[in-house]
């Protein structure tokens, strides 16, 4: 599903190049949820970026189903990004003026849409328990409800792989519970997980787990 | 999940940056259209003015015909009878004719009754020199009018000379200094000067005027004349010139007519004047109307440009704050895997959409303004100019592509930014 091959992600900074991402390889299959941890600064969420196909390693490659991202035009690079990849983030980053419903529908915009999109959008909505707020705008929702919406909208094009970044950050014990049952059902349907996080509550639904340091990949 | 929807719905989510690009590019519109409505209606009002003023100098021309006419009629027409072989062209040359007929003519043509004529004027004229001051002078002999009607006597146009006196023209009284009541020579007779012409610029100033009788002893012309003047004559059955020459010469014989003047050539005249008259006036208020347009249209190409440039910077900065504002949002729709030419088009389209509401709303705003300034503007003007008649609908098919291409412009360089964000740095930066 989702390899790298020493990735390495350097930056120039005001003073001097900094080393994100140090030679990192590693690979998620299917029906595996890896979590990475580490502390702030490690390198988590630059991994995360180059594993979705939105930052280019220095050094390395990445290979999502078997496939570069980075050696694809950026349309088609957009385009693999829309079928094969589901993102989860911290902040949820719903679509404001859109309704729950509509922001689950989002990615279909991106991807070739499916007939059946709607009623799958449907499906998410009964599967994630959003019936009742279907309709309703993301500054009306709970933060449980929210961080469920943006799960439903990750997994809407039916992804290879789920990239994670600290998803359950902002949320309570119940609801985070909630939402890593969710991803764990994903995988056992099939789909990979890549998540990162400090959170240590996700490593009970990890079945495997990297940790980083100083953007090293230390265990 | 459909681009379009989504850009309705983000339009309506910001509302205060979406209505304030409406207003900017209704603003700008508004300033087009209204300055073509102020002018399209400074156009139709002059066209209004200029047809009110050509009725109403046809009607004048009209009246003046019909006034000319009736005054033609009662004026009459004057005719100057001539012996039949006096030359003509040495009549013309000399003032006065060389040969003779005689004086009874005159009452002979009064009594005649073909002819209603006012008044008629006998005289016996020569060229000659005045022998005691040596130099050439017309001399007339006048019996003054005979009156025809007796039984409508009418004030004599002529007073008769009366015997033993003398008039004298400007120019020989001024030169020898001669003064009223003083006695004159001429021709060996002592003639007291009855009255002096002022100046008239014509042979009149070289004439003296003595009577009929006088002048013919003088002349040794006794009873016989060289010209009777009928003034102000009206025809007692309608008769053509033709028809009166030849009845008059059937009761004169061996005479001439000529008419002096007709009634055609004063009315054309005075019709022609009043035309001139007309035109020049409706020229002088075309010119001015001109003028006052051109003004109107310096103001316009000076303001017009300089809003629509205004409301471009500004719909170009509301465009930036919305890319600002939407950085996150931008970020996220590239990692569900929108293209940058997706992101492009959501921008450009909501451009379009905005720049198509502004313009509508600016085409009405300024048809409306433009028309309740035109009324400020011109005076008098009939309220049929200001209708449904003043807006043109080519201006809303040119305001809407205008309005168009004025939002995409000015949001085109935020869109192409929002476009190529890079969705790695937002989200890491979040």
């Amino acid at each position: 599903m989702l390899e790298f091959n020493n990735v390495s992600r350097t930056f120039r900074g005001p003073e001097g190049v900094v080393s994100a991402v140090k030679d990192a390889s590693f690979a998620v299959a299917s029906g595996e949820l890896v979590v990475v941890q580490g502390a702030s600064g490690s390198g988590k969420t630059t991994l995360l970026l180059m594993s979705g196909g939105l930052l280019k390693p220095s050094n390395g490659n990445v290979l999502i189903d078997g496939q570069n991202p980075y050696e694809l035009n950026p349309n088609r690079r957009s385009r693999l990004r829309a079928q094969k990849i589901g993102f989860v983030f911290q902040q949820f980053y719903l679509i404001p003026y859109l309704n729950v419903r509509d922001n689950i529908l989002a990615p279909a915009g991106a991807a070739n849409t499916r007939d059946d999109i709607k009623s799958r959008a449907a499906e998410l909505i009964q599967r994630f328990k959003l019936e009742h707020r279907a309709k309703h705008m993301p500054s009306q929702l709970s933060t449980g409800e929210r961080q469920r919406t943006a799960l439903a909208r990750a997994i809407l094009n039916q992804p290879s792989i789920i990239l994670a970044d600290e998803p359950t950050g902002n949320l309570d014990e119940k609801n985070a519970e909630i939402v890593l049952s969710y991803l764990t059902a994903s995988v056992e349907e099939g789909g990979a997980v890549l998540l990162v996080s400090h959170d240590a509550r996700t490593t009970k639904y990890a079945t495997r787990v990297l940790s980083m340091d100083g953007g090293e990949i230390v265990s | 999940m459909r681009l379009l929807h989504m850009l309705i719905r983000e339009a309506f989510y910001r509302r205060l940056n979406s209505g304030l690009e409406v207003l900017a590019v209704a603003i700008a519109i508004a300033s087009l259209l209204g300055s073509l409505t102020v002018l399209r209606i400074h156009d139709l009002h002059t066209e209004q003015m200029l047809s009110v003023r050509l009725a109403e100098t046809q009607a004048r021309l009209v009246e003046l015909n019909q006034a000319m006419r009736k005054a033609s009629l009662k004026l009459g027409f004057n005719l100057l009878i001539l012996p039949e072989d006096q030359n003509l062209r040495d009549w013309h040359t000399d003032d006065y004719a060389t040969k003779y007929m005689p004086e009874e003519y005159v009452t002979r043509l009064a009594d005649s009754g073909i002819v209603t004529v006012r008044h008629f004027l006998p005289s016996l004229r020569q060229k000659l020199e005045w022998p005691e001051v040596k130099r050439t002078i017309i001399l007339i002999g006048t019996r003054g009018e005979v009156p025809n009607l007796h039984k409508n006597p009418v004030e004599p146009l002529v007073q008769p000379v009366p015997e033993g006196t003398i008039v004298l023209g400007y120019e020989l009284h001024q030169s020898q200094g001669i003064k009223e009541g003083e006695t004159v020579r001429l021709m060996g007779q002592s003639f007291k000067v009855h009255r002096l012409h002022g100046e008239r610029g014509s042979k009149d100033d070289i004439t003296a005027w003595i009577s009929l009788h006088e002048a013919q002893e003088l002349l040794d012309k006794g009873g016989r004349i060289n010209s009777i003047l009928a003034l102000k004559c009206m025809c007692a059955v309608k008769m053509e010139m033709a028809k009166l020459r030849e009845s008059i010469s059937r009761i004169l014989p061996n005479t001439q007519t000529i008419e002096m003047g007709t009634r055609a050539v004063a009315r054309a005249e005075a019709r022609l004047k009043v035309k001139k008259e007309s035109i020049a006036l409706m020229k002088a208020e075309k010119e001015s109307r001109e003028q006052l347009k051109a003004q109107r249209e310096r103001l316009a190409a000076l303001l017009v440009p300089l809003i629509v440039a205004a409301c471009a910077i500004w719909i170009g900065y509301l465009g930036f704050v919305n890319v600002k504002e939407r950085d996150v949002e931008v970020g996220l729709l590239r990692a569900l895997g929108y293209r940058s030419g997706q992101i492009l088009f959501l921008f450009l389209s909501k451009s379009l959409l905005i720049g198509l509401a502004g313009g509508v709303i600016g085409s009405a705003l300024g048809f409306l303004c433009g028309r309740q300034l035109a009324v400020v503007l011109e005076t008098g003007m009939e309220s049929s100019v200001t209708g449904a008649g003043a807006f043109q609908p080519v201006w809303l098919a040119m305001a809407l592509p205008a309005s168009v291409v004025l939002t995409v412009i000015a949001g085109w360089i935020p869109a192409l930014l929002a476009a190529q964000q890079d969705p790695a740095r937002i989200l890491k930066r979040e």
